[in-house]
């Protein structure tokens, strides 16, 4: 164990070594946030990127691969922003767990470190830091263009000299040095030979131990071990109770020597800062974004342009995005039509027309609000304003446990509650990040969209109200139905809950830019190909098994009740086209599908549901999006070939007394329904993945779903009777 | 230094407790110490080093956060009031 250590630090002490040759070099990207790190990875591995998982964390593993020289490829893992070695969220946990274990199979060759030219001193804490650890590492000087604007000149060989490692300018943003870093990048670096600082004398008989137990390459990485004692999730539990014993018997003080350190290290860059840097000023303006701040941040306008950016999305979400959708609606209906004019009739042609090509129509309809949605909040988070947002609303959440970093992950549940409950990892205090995962579900995901659409198009009428459509403004008020039960919810775990550590707000303030074009279609692109892959596949199948169950029944029921409607024809002497829609009706009502509704129908009915919604709620409990197609094949059977679209197929649907069935009660008790019930699979095992508990997502489920039951039974009570 | 005290009414807080949070919008101050030794940690990791000079340039509209300039208007970092409070300022 001990010796297979050694072996795997020599390519780090020693370039060159043979087996280090034959197989491709693994680099690290790794840097302050907004260093331009994510732009330099795009830019070394263009569209030879995936997205997996580091072992034991969900934190997302993105990395890709670089064509360096013609004959040398090169893996880049791209690590969370970080200011420090000191991790102080979950994010930042994974930068230690790849660089803490020297043995591990992907411990990188080297390092690049993106450093921001107009902020050197901060930059250069993370950058001496992994130089101590021992890793080999290359400087990409990002941002040289801005540096000099501001008037700060950098003398490249002598920071080169004085940091001991290549020193590479460019911006990243716009390519430029790119292929010069590729050179460097190429070459078998040494470890550097400047050591930027020393643990000093008290804990040196420490670090000795720990350097001689585990056999580490530097006294650095030794005091690490007995920082971060307690996470070292890569040694046996034996090896973690020495660590921690040690920190005991040594008396190892980590604040306070975290502190020293950073002070330490500071002082050294602040020599070497005097020797490489040179500051002119030329003018003193004021940075364009600290102005665009005081309009963005202003008390009165920075709430009006923040909620005129949400109404804007939602316009564009319901208004915008209607005419792709009816083409695609139309373009599936017609599709079906011209399949079951032309192909023979029998099942397999029902199977087509009605399970595979309703369900299909229910997933390329999303695709358009999906696409707008994502490009909103690429847009938003590209050019640095989410930043502003949560800055603005901080003081607005806190009330309700939430701090402002919730505010990103709950404006990403408006896309999808899954990416949303990882993005609240950026959230340090635990309770603060528990609440906001516990209710991010309860915002409305896109995947209630479709539902919300269907429904409001069917009762609301299309009419303006003064300047706004009214079917956006009873859009506008569910998703504001949402946010409020999303904050009561908050309030109420506020109360409940019990926080383990005090709560940090301070963060760093991204400069104004604008938004690349390249990212924002790669967002879109990624999200909607994941949708219709992912969600996609789910809903086709349920649509075809739905299909199968409506279309089918136990035993001879089925006959039986057809043979029973056609005796009722004879007597009530029925219409052809009546008969067929009585007998179609019989045969569902006997069907598998009318069975399960059937019996859900009596929990159902103080909803004023019944066992058609009933099948419709049950399928979509395991992804809500389902609940278009359901309706749409539950209703297609036994109805005109002609009637394409689900709204139509709800309109004609009558009830008992013969009005319409879908009356503005009822299609507002299921809108309620939905945009309070857990009914999504994924959100659930995501939950669970963060929370690393049952209980959390067990709770989200009965709660949400609880909440659902009883807002539904309130408007049916209180609207429908 | 581009300090300069308060001409209108002089600060009633004293001056060696004054903190970053007091800072009126647009004052400039120069950082002492820490008091909180694990916010700190914090502080210092994103720049916030004894003698580095902040500039209070806004507050969010409920005065809370604050928006503090660091060094030469080389980056803006967001706190809350009560975070600003643990950075002690020279006189």
């Amino acid at each position: 164990m001990a010796d297979a250590r050694i072996l795997a630090a020599a390519p780090a002490a020693g370039p060159g070594a043979p087996e280090a040759a034959a197989r491709p070099m693994r680099i690290a990207l790794i840097g302050n946030p907004n260093s331009g790190k994510t732009s330099l990875f795009n830019q070394l591995t263009g569209l030879n990127q995936k997205v997996g998982n580091f072992p034991g964390v969900t934190v997302d593993r993105k990395s890709g691969w670089a064509q360096l020289t013609p004959a040398r490829r090169a893996e880049i893992v791209d690590l969370p922003g970080t200011y420090s070695l000191y991790p102080k969220s979950l994010d930042e946990r994974v930068i230690t767990d790849l660089l803490y274990d020297p043995s591990s199979t992907s411990y990188p060759d080297f390092v690049v470190v993106t450093v921001d030219a107009s902020n050197l001193r901060r930059s250069l804490l993370l950058f001496s830091q992994l130089a101590d650890l021992g890793l080999p590492a290359i400087l990409a000087l990002n941002m040289t263009d801005v540096a000099e604007r501001h008037g700060v000149h950098i003398d490249l060989g002598a920071l080169e000299a004085e940091l001991g490692v290549p020193v590479v300018p460019m911006n990243a943003r716009k390519g430029i040095g790119v292929a010069a870093l590729k050179i460097v990048m190429a070459e078998r670096l040494a470890a550097p030979p400047v050591r930027f600082w020393q643990p000093d004398s008290a804990v040196q008989q420490l670090v000795h131990c720990l350097r001689d137990h585990f056999r580490l390459h530097s006294d650095y990485l030794a005091l690490h071990y007995a920082q971060q004692a307690e996470y070292l999730a890569f040694l046996g539990a034996e090896d973690r109770a020495y660590v921690q014993s040690l920190v005991q018997e040594y008396a190892f003080d980590g604040t306070a020597q975290q502190a020293s350190e950073t002070i330490g290290r500071y002082a050294r860059i602040n020599e070497i800062l005097l020797e490489t840097v040179t500051v002119t000023r030329t003018e003193q303006r004021e940075p364009v974004s600290n102005r665009i701040d005081r309009v963005l941040t202003h008390r009165v306008g920075g709430y009006l342009i923040f909620l005129a950016v949400l109404f804007l999305l939602f316009q564009a979400i319901f208004a915008w995005a209607q005419y792709p959708m009816d083409l695609i609606d139309q373009g599936i209906g017609a599709l079906s039509g011209w399949l079951q004019s032309t192909l023979p009739p029998g099942p397999l042609t029902k199977l087509l027309t009605e399970g595979v090509l309703a369900g299909l129509g229910g997933v390329l309809i999303f695709i358009p609000q999906i696409a707008l949605l994502f490009a909103f909040l690429a847009v938003l988070e590209e050019t640095g304003y989410m930043a502003r947002v949560t800055f603005l609303m901080d003081k607005l959440m806190r009330p309700f446990g939430l701090s402002g970093k919730s505010v990103v992950p709950l404006i990403s549940g408006l896309a999808c509650a899954v990416p949303a409950i990882m993005g609240a990892r950026t959230i340090e205090s635990w309770k603060d990040r528990m609440i906001t995962i516990f209710v991010t579900p309860l915002m409305s995901c896109s995947a209630r969209i479709p539902v919300y659409t269907v429904l409001v198009a069917l009762v609301v009428p299309d009419e303006s109200v003064g300047f706004f459509n009214l079917r956006g403004v009873v859009l506008m008020g569910l998703y504001l139905l949402g946010l409020c039960s999303a904050l009561g919810s908050a309030w109420l775990l506020k109360v409940l809950l019990k926080a383990r550590e005090r709560s940090y707000f301070i963060m760093e303030f991204p400069v104004y830019k604008w938004p690349r074009w390249k990212n924002v279609g790669l967002t879109i692109y990624q999200k909607v190909q994941a949708f219709v892959w992912q969600a996609g596949q789910v809903i086709v199948a349920i649509s075809v098994l739905l299909w199968g169950l409506a279309s089918y029944g136990p035993g001879q029921r089925q006959e039986v009740a057809e043979t029973q409607a056609r005796r009722e024809a004879a007597i009530h002497h029925w219409t052809p086209a009546e008969l067929g829609r009585q007998v179609a009706s019989a045969r569902l009502e006997t069907s598998y599908a009318g069975s399960f509704g059937h019996a859900l129908e009596p929990a159902i009915r103080p909803l004023g549901f019944d066992w058609k919604i009933g099948i419709a709620l049950l399928t979509s409990f395991a992804a809500r999006e389902v609940f278009v197609g359901t309706m749409s094949t539950i209703y297609s059977v036994g109805q005109d070939a002609d009637m394409g679209t689900v709204q139509q197929k709800l309109r004609a649907e009558k009830g008992l007394d013969g009005q319409p069935f879908f009356t503005p009660a009822r299609a507002f008790s299921l809108l309620v329904f939905y945009v309070f019930a857990m009914q999504c699979m994924s959100t659930l095992a995501v939950t669970y993945r963060e929370t690393k508990s049952w209980r959390w997502p067990a709770a989200q489920l009965v709660y949400m779903t609880g909440l659902a039951y009883a807002a539904s039974v309130l408007v049916w009570q209180i609207w429908g009777n | 230094m581009p300090y300069t005290p308060a001409v209108a009414a002089p600060s009633p807080i004293p001056a060696s407790r004054r903190t970053a949070r007091d800072l009126r919008v647009g004052e400039t101050g120069t950082i002492c110490c820490l008091e909180d030794p694990v916010m700190a940690l914090r502080l210092l990791d994103m720049g916030c080093v004894p003698g580095i000079t902040v500039r209070l340039s806004g507050r969010a509209p409920f005065g809370d956060p604050l928006m503090l300039v660091l060094g030469d208007e080389e980056y803006t970092l967001s706190l809350r009031g009560s975070e600003a409070a643990t950075i002690l300022l020279k006189d």
